[in-house]
Order: C-alpha cells, then structure tokens, then sequence
C-alpha cells in the first residue's frame, strides 16, 4: 500500500501538522507482516469460534487494514472479540497470521482510541496486568475484586465463592516475588519502548 | 529425569489440583521437577493484546531464570503459559532487533538457550514408562481428550503433533489404559480468558464441547490447561441448567488420569476439588477392579 494511496483514504492525515504513518505500514512494522499477503479467501473467519460475536469477520478486518481505513477498523468491537485461539493463523494458506495483526491493532486502537476499548475487556485486562505489576504473579482473589470495582459485573459469581474457598482454590494473601523490583521496571521500560 | 517446571499463576491456585496430581505422577515416573525460582506471571491474554513487548519480556525474564539455575528443558503445564513461553522464545531467536531490545530490557544477558515443553510432549516422551507401570484400572473408560486451541498450536510456535489432527493426547491416555473417543471439538476453542469477562461467549463455546463429547460417549474430558478446565468443570452448572441438566460430565487433568492410571491414590490427584464430581469414573474405576477380583476368585 502506497503513502499516497493511504492519504486519500484517511483524510485526517491532510490536517495532521507531521505526516503520520499509515496503520497498515504501523502493523506492518510492528509484526514484520504485509497485510497484502492476504488475498481474501475467508478461511480465517471460517473457523473464527468468534465469527458470530463479531461485526467485522477476520478477513473484513485484514481488508480494511488493506485500504487503511482506520477509522471503520478501530471504531468496531471486533478486534478485541478475538480469543487469540490461533486457528486462523494455523489455517492461513499464505502464511499470515491474523492472530499476531490483531493483536497488533490492538495495542494500536489502545492508543488511538481508548474510550472504543469494551469497558469490560479493558477492565480485566487493567486489573490483570496490575496483579502482576503489584505481586509479580495474578493472585486471583485480587484480580476479581480489582476487576469488579473497574467496571466488571460486580454480583457476578460471588455466589460461588464459598465453594471456591473449600475446594481450597482461593486464598486471601498475596505473595509478593522477591524480584518484584526488577519486574517493575520491566513493565515501565515497556510503557515507553515504542512500537518496532 | 530433571526438568524444569514453571507452574504458572492457576497452578498455585484454582487450578491447585492440576500441580498435586503432576507432582504426583512425576515421582511415580521418576521425573524431578525443578522450579524456576522467583518466576513470574507470563502476560497471558492480558499482556500480549495490550503490550507485545510486553508478552516477550515477562516471559523472557523467567526464561532468563532458568538459563541461570542451567535448566535446559522447562515443563509449562498451563497450555497457555506454555504459549507464552514458546511464543516468546522464537520471537527472540528469530528477530535480534527483539533479541537486542529484550537483553537491555531485562537489564541482563540472556542465551534463550532454554526448551519450553507441553504437559503433552513431555508424557508422550514417557508413554513407554507409562504403560509399563499402568496398573489397568481404566480399561474400558472411555475419555474425549481436549487439546484446546493452544496445546499443539500454531505449528511454528509448538512444532509438535499435527494441528489439525493430533494423536499425542489419545497415545497417553492409551498408555494410562484409558480408551480415547473420536469426537468433533478437540481443537475448538472453549472461550478462554473470557471467563470473567465475556462469560456469555465461554457459555456458549464450552457448551458445544460438552455436547460434543457427550455425544461421543465420553465418561470424562481429559484437559491440559487450567483455562479449558475451569471453563468447562467451574461453568458447566451454568451451562448444563440450560440444558435440562444432563450428567454432569467430569473434567479431569491429564496428569490426574495418568495418575487413576498408574494407581496412585485419589485423594493424593487433587480430585475432590473439581466442581462437577468426578465420583462416575472413581465408582467405574471401583467396578472394574471388584470384576477382576471376582475373576481371580473364579
């Protein structure tokens, strides 16, 4: 796909002040993939187990990353319907791998356009990550309660903690690592490493 | 044999019994695990869809610690730890700008010179050893063996067994002495990290597991990941009640039926702890042995 070409589809970037980079060069360079790799045959979104959760279908999704239209791309919920099962890229008969371009947009649309992120799949994602960054490891009882004050269903499954607690499956404290330090770090280099 | 073993955050928790009944299949195979110490999480869902750096360098800091305690194998039971992991390290060894990036990430110099193994490639290096101290009591069970998505995908990242078609799981549960059905769903998906937040998706998949395997008159679905068996053992109340309650079906780890296989005493596999009871294959298992005592007598 040509600079010129993504410039006609994306109108904004005639008013942006610098030139921006093209989502589908973006993806490109984060994953080392071409998006014009995929000539469409619908095999990815033939065996999606998301396909009828999904506005868009895989394939729709590498099509509009193909013409650069951002804008109907990060608006949909479809990205972050993916379960990242990988039965697309097994499938894919010319080596791509949608799953990996997914991902990709992702982190992209996090981003771009935050607010667009489903407010349920952005609060576990938040909770889960700050289990790690707070122990080193996802202490689940914390990655609940932490989940549910973000915005998750907040009655959801109490019911079943009394059961949890006798199969011994839930503990109350926390175990920090002891390098917790060094992994904090690691997590606020990844904050600021730009993207390949 | 020594190897070493990451057990992964569900492993030390709600998903306690898959580590009990490993640990104690491992000392009747007389496989040593040696715990990477200090590991951390591996990123899972959470990381890799929000911060691909990220998924490589929580991986590769416990890949680091392992290198360091000279592991040259690491055993990640979870399917999805082990992803991670394996994803991780071919993404470093085959991009040095990621290698590069990785190292001064990490702070550390770092070889990636540590294998990352499945709960299946490890126990189906032992099928030999398996079946030679099986003591039968299977015979005749007959079990869907559940890969899930991630256990022998994608090929690049598993090079093991055949995505489409995998056998390693019926080959060990063979070995156990168990019967493996043919059945449809072995590689689809049960929803995955959606428990929590897309429960109605994880209903919806995990459901068409459970019929699939019914249908193939399966006893139980034998599982190697912690997701795929709280999806399926923790959930199956919610989805079975919109079925008209059909049998419960019992969800049991791989090492806990490599375990019924070899003998070792139930309570030592972490059974009690599932939520649908797996009393059904105890009381076959039970039945079994009474009809070769009668025989012995006869």
């Amino acid at each position: 796909m040509s600079a010129e070409h993504s410039s006609i589809t994306s109108p904004k970037e005639h008013t942006s002040a610098r030139p921006q980079q093209s989502l589908s060069s973006q993806i490109q360079n984060a994953t080392g993939l071409d998006p014009a790799c995929c000539y469409q045959c619908g095999k990815c979104s033939a065996g999606c187990p998301m396909a009828n959760e999904m506005d868009l279908k895989t394939h729709q999704i590498i099509r509009l990353l193909q013409l650069d239209l951002d804008e109907r791309l990060l608006a949909s919920e479809a990205i972050w319907m993916c379960l990242t099962c990988e039965t697309c890229t097994t499938r894919c008969p010319n080596q791509f791998d949608p799953a990996a371009v997914i991902d990709a947009l992702r982190e992209a649309a996090l981003k771009k356009v935050p607010g667009r992120v489903p407010k349920r799949i952005s609060a576990f994602h938040s909770a889960f990550l700050d289990q790690i960054r707070m122990h080193g490891r996802v202490f689940e009882f914390g990655l609940v309660a932490s989940y549910k004050l973000r915005g998750g269903p907040l009655f959801a499954d109490v019911e079943s903690v009394p059961s949890m607690l006798s199969r011994g499956k839930l503990t109350f404290t926390p175990k920090k690592i002891e390098g917790i330090k060094a992994l904090r770090r690691i997590f606020e280099q990844c904050a600021t490493e730009k993207s390949k | 044999m020594n190897i070493g073993y990451f057990p992964g955050c569900s492993l030390h928790a709600t998903a306690r019994e898959y580590a009990e009944s490993l640990t104690a299949i491992a000392a009747a195979l007389d496989i040593k695990l040696d715990e990477i110490k200090d590991w951390a999480c591996c990123g899972a869902t959470s990381a890799h869809s929000t911060n691909h750096m990220l998924s490589v360098a929580l991986p590769a800091r416990t890949l680091m610690l392992a290198e360091k305690q000279n592991l040259g194998r690491v055993l990640a039971p979870c399917a999805a730890c082990y992803n991670r992991l394996a994803s991780a390290r071919q993404a470093i060894a085959k991009d040095k700008e990621i290698a590069g990036r990785i190292q001064a990430i990490l702070g550390q110099s770092f070889e990636n010179s540590v294998q990352v193994l499945s709960i299946a490639q490890l126990l189906s290096e032992m099928t030999g050893e398996i079946r030679d101290k099986c003591k039968r009591p299977l015979r005749n069970l007959k079990v869907a063996c559940y890969y899930g998505c991630l256990l022998v995908r994608p090929p690049e990242i598993c090079q093991f067994d055949d995505p489409e078609s995998p056998s390693s799981l019926e080959n060990i549960v063979k070995a156990a002495g168990a019967t493996p059905v043919q059945w449809d769903m072995a590689l689809e998906c049960c929803g995955g990290g959606f428990s929590l937040s897309r429960t109605a998706s994880v209903v919806r998949l995990s459901r068409s597991i459970l019929q699939s395997a019914r249908k193939a008159g399966a006893q139980a679905i034998v599982v190697a990941c912690p997701m795929c068996h709280s999806n399926l053992d923790f959930r199956q109340g919610a989805i079975n009640m919109r079925d008209n309650a059909p049998e419960p079906m019992p969800i049991l780890f791989l090492s806990q039926l490599v375990g019924l296989g070899l003998g070792l005493d139930p309570a030592r596999l972490g059974l009690s702890r599932h939520f649908v009871s797996p009393q059904p294959v105890l009381n076959f298992i039970n039945a079994v042995k009474l009809q070769a005592e009668d025989r012995e007598h006869a």
